[in-house]
């Protein structure tokens, strides 16, 4: 036989008898799991989950779901086909042996692979003190549970809702408290809502929007301690300038962890800031040579990414999750040439405050940014981000329609700042700083050291940071 | 039944809450939210919802229930 | 003479009831340029990136060039009587921030509140049951007019209803609607004697067409009515109110294209169902498959061809041309829909096209007003010609065109049927 045709007999044989491990239940693992059947694979297939929810959407959690609009369980995602595999959910994966090609799971049983995709996720990052954390009505939201929790609690009226961090959550937490009628302060250590994700000149207008949905707005400030009564619920939060602010429900929405715990000591490029892969979604092991057996997708992956300097992103975003899984699972059962990239362009979205803001290419990558489109008072209008001359990113305010016109032109590497639009032009059409805070993108710094002498001793090392 | 949007291609053109107002709401001129899991009754609605998405961004469930991965 | 491009041909009275061979022609060059200064986007890809470019306008008052486009070439200036008689721009006709604003006070009049946009779907019984009487007139016929009897009379029964334009207005301004659609052509036919002669009366049938609805808006500026136009003549919204000229504008476009292309959607339905008997019988047997039937039929015959109002402000690269500033720019709807680039065997009718995010209705800002309503009808009326017409066989193949290039569509599909069913 031929060396191709061999190469072919042998993906043949993988895909008819071999076993592949997905870890995550979530969004990215579902659908991974969904292409593998897709592309043929008729060998075995395990997914583990930690909750004990077969695959649900997260989006709605924070919005339509604490509204109490729709039930947190009528968030399960629908299927585009049967994947007949051995689900294992409720159970957490704890550790994993590159050598023996197993995965531990909580309950002890270790599961064998052939390949393994890694699709863990992230979760929120609790409130630091872990007595205050422990408070009836503090919250953090990523689950179903945790929305299930918190919305009960809004559903009884509270006094007020502290909102400690003003990202995308806390923002569409105080949305929501808003239209239910909840007073609501919301504390930012930054200078305004958002300016992580798009920068101070948008988290002015985020914060003019939320104050003018009568937010208390706390700018520059942190929350030092959380009080509780004597029954154990939270009644007070104590602020960075000594203000006391009282709250019956306190939500902490701190950013996210990613789930690479269990993946330590694996020899893998794990840590803080993910699990390092190609943009094939192979992992790389702690040397950052590649791996042939093991991929990653979703929150938890950070890829090289052509359009920024190839610099290494991690995409927390729906559809990050959804394609990055269809490349890792396609690649899981392909061989060179006939590897695919995952190339996305990232978007997201975010609804609060009745205004739909979005996203295409990677907002903090740009340095400037000029308004292109509509009305800043209106909150209807389009935004560029630049860096060295071309376009990076931009943003919309309920100008949706507009975005893939901004995408095409970051795909293309078009100038910054854009051609002009020939109508609706805002009234300042000058870019200014966009006033990311710095450090900007990527945001964790791994401690890496390099050991060895001997090209074959060497390797690197590096001690997982806890958080 | 169970559906879920793309709410990264949506771009606000709401023929979803035209033809399937207790599903698919806006808030505000373009921000969609909906019920992912509706009830069975609605489903020609919804189908019609669909169908009638300038950019196909709403997915159906194709899989009729037998094989979930719920844990009892 | 000079050879006529792909897109003339197209244009020609002769082709109306086949333009496709000469779109797949005009495909090889997707933004092409006519002898008159015109652009023709005939592509699915550079369609959807020009409905979504800032630099194109809409609204041909910001087009100087046409005219001086067009002396460049040879051809005469096309008769546009429509364009010359609206003053005030309507939503198809103006950009942003005037359309976004115009188009959020009319659409609550149109679905319902935002909290509740009921308004389309209530429309259904009605629906169903002018359909249902129309079929009922065609017991004990062996021959119908799917046009006359069956495709015309739902969409402007149900939009005189919507808008609150009385019934018995209704052959006036059908009388208007023909004359003004016969009167304009955008081919090498326009400079025709035949053409010509029909400007005048087109410009008038416009002119009184104007009137009506002035006069209409008045009446229901004293006296509210029933109806959108009512509504939105006596509209007390947060935004105020659409000044008399914009609103009169925007009625007479409801009032037009809030029937002519459902008529067509309708009439060409039952034309192409014809001619695909198994498309015909997957439909009877699995009625289900409307809703994705009638999405595949607005992309097979799209009732909007193309649009003829945009121009570029700016220098903008596409496809390897550069549309100069100024330069008209018609899209193609009916070629992109056909384009085997966006959709597999693109010339095949199949209900169960995966992924069919055709043009039939548009995309971008300008996304048709009246799509929801009109999905409605064609649902219903299709899916009950498909249910209760016994053994329908089409008399004429083709059937004879009406002479509209932008609103293409039948004058008649005359039909021999062996009964209804109940």
């Amino acid at each position: 036989m031929s060396l191709p045709a061999t190469v072919a007999e042998l993906v043949r044989e993988f895909r008819a008898g071999a076993r592949i491990v997905i870890v995550g239940a979530s969004l990215a693992g579902l659908r991974a799991a969904e292409t593998l059947r897709e592309e043929g694979f008729t060998g075995s297939l395990t997914i583990i989950g930690d909750e004990p929810y077969e695959p649900y959407d997260r989006p709605p959690l924070s919005k339509q779901v604490l509204k109490g609009w729709v039930p947190a369980d009528h968030t399960k995602l629908p299927r585009t086909r049967e994947v007949n595999a051995d689900w294992r959910l409720g159970v957490a994966a704890v550790g994993l042996d590159r050598i023996t090609k197993r995965v531990r799971l909580a309950d002890g049983e270790q599961v064998p692979y052939d390949r393994l995709l890694i699709a863990t996720g992230t979760r929120a990052r609790q409130w630091p003190n872990p007595a205050e954390a422990a408070l009836e009505g503090v919250h953090t939201i990523r689950s179903r549970d945790d929305a299930a929790e918190l919305q009960k609690e809004l559903a009884e009226s509270p006094s007020r809702v502290v909102v400690i961090g003003a990202g995308f959550i806390g923002s569409e937490v105080a949305s929501v408290c808003r239209e239910l009628d909840i007073p609501v302060t919301v504390v930012e250590r930054g200078p305004a809502p958002l300016v992580g994700a798009l920068g101070g000149v948008i988290g002015e207008i985020a914060a003019q929007m939320q104050r003018d949905h009568g937010v208390d707005l706390r700018c520059g400030l942190g929350v030092s301690s959380l009080e509780g009564d004597s029954g154990g619920h939270v009644r007070r939060a104590h602020l960075s300038d000594g203000t006391v602010v009282d709250a019956d429900v306190v939500v902490a929405s701190l950013g996210s962890i990613r789930n690479v715990e269990w993946l330590e000591g694996s020899g893998l490029a794990a840590g803080v800031w993910g699990v390092g892969c190609d943009a094939g979604g192979r992992a790389f092991d702690i040397n950052g040579v590649v791996t042939d057996s093991i991929f990653v997708a979703g929150d938890v992956a950070r890829a090289p990414h052509v359009l920024y300097e190839y610099q290494f992103l991690a995409m927390e975003h729906w559809d990050n999750a959804v394609l990055g899984a269809e490349v890792a699972a396609h690649n899981m059962v392909n061989l060179e040439p006939n590897y695919r990239p995952h190339l996305l362009l990232p978007g997201f979205w975010s609804g609060q405050f009745g205004v739909n803001i979005k996203s295409v290419g990677v907002p903090p990558f740009g340095d400037e940014i000029v308004f292109t489109q509509g009305s800043v008072a209106d909150r209807s209008f389009a935004a560029a981000y630049g860096h060295r001359g071309r376009i990076v990113a931009a943003v919309t305010f309920d100008h949706g329609k507009w975005l893939e016109y901004y995408g095409k032109l970051i795909e293309r590497s078009g100038p910054f700042p854009p051609p002009p639009s020939g109508w609706d032009q805002p009234a300042d059409t000058k870019p200014v700083p966009a006033e990311f805070p710095d450090p900007r993108v990527p945001t964790a710094i791994p401690d890496v050291v390099l050991t060895g002498h001997a090209p074959s001793e060497r390797t690197a090392e590096f001690r997982p940071r806890r958080h | 039944m169970r559906i879920v949007v793309d709410l990264n291609r949506c771009q606000g053109y709401a023929q979803c809450v035209y033809l399937a107002h207790e599903v698919f709401r806006l808030s505000g001129q373009e921000a969609l939210t909906y019920e992912p899991n509706p009830d069975d009754a609605r489903r020609l609605q919804v189908e019609r919802a669909a169908a009638a998405c300038p950019v196909q961004a709403i997915m159906i469930d194709r899989l009729d229930g037998t094989e979930r991965g719920e844990a009892s | 003479m000079v050879e006529e491009t792909p897109w003339q041909q197209a244009l020609r009275y002769a082709n109306r009831a086949n333009p496709y061979p000469f779109y797949e022609e005009l495909r090889k060059t997707p933004v092409a340029r006519q002898p008159d200064g015109t652009y023709v986007v005939s592509t699915y890809r550079e369609i959807v990136t020009l409905l979504h470019d800032p630099r194109v306008s809409s609204d041909p008052r910001k087009c100087p060039a046409p005219a001086a486009a067009r002396a460049e070439g040879s051809a005469e200036p096309a008769a546009e009587p429509i364009r010359e008689v609206l003053t005030a721009p309507n939503i198809i006709t103006c950009d942003p921030p005037e359309h976004d604003r115009d188009r959020r006070m009319m659409m609550p009049h149109f679905v319902g509140p935002p909290h509740a946009p009921h308004l389309i779907s209530d429309l259904e019984p009605d629906i169903r049951r002018i359909v249902g009487g129309l079929l009922d007139d065609m017991r004990g016929r062996t021959r119908i007019d799917a046009v006359d009897d069956f495709a015309y009379p739902l969409p402007v029964t149900v939009i005189c209803k919507v808008l609150g334009v009385p019934m018995e207005d209704e052959p006036r301004f059908h009388h208007w609607v023909e004359t003004a659609l016969d009167a304009l052509d955008f081919g090498p036919e326009a400079a025709s004697e035949e053409i010509r002669s029909r400007q005048a009366g087109g410009r008038q049938a416009v002119q009184e067409f104007a009137q009506f609805a002035d006069e209409l808006l008045d009446r229901y500026a004293q006296q509210p009515g029933p109806g959108m136009l009512s509504a939105l003549a006596n509209d007390n919204g947060p935004e105020g109110r659409m000044s008399k000229d914009v609103l009169a504008s925007n009625a007479l476009l409801l009032i037009f294209a809030g029937h002519e292309t459902t008529v067509n959607l309708i009439a060409h339905s039952v034309l192409t169902l014809l001619r695909h008997p198994d498309a015909l019988e997957k439909l009877r047997s699995r009625p289900e498959l409307i809703v994705p039937a009638v999405e595949e039929l607005l992309r097979f015959e799209s009732s909007v061809q193309f649009w003829h109002t945009r121009s570029a402000l700016e220098d903008i690269d596409i496809a390897g041309t550069t549309i100069p500033k100024g330069a008209p720019i018609f899209l193609a709807y009916g070629s992109a829909n056909r384009d085997p680039e966006r959709f597999t065997d693109p010339d095949e009718l199949d209900f169960e096209r995966p992924d069919n995010q055709h043009l039939g209705f548009s995309q971008g800002i300008h996304f048709c007003f009246g799509a929801p309503l009109a999905r409605l009808e064609v649902q219903v009326a299709v899916g009950e010609f498909v249910r209760r017409v016994e053994n329908p066989r089409l008399v004429e193949d083709p059937p004879p065109y009406r002479h509209n290039q932008i609103f293409r569509g039948p004058r008649h599909v005359l039909v021999d049927i062996d009964g209804i069913r109940d």
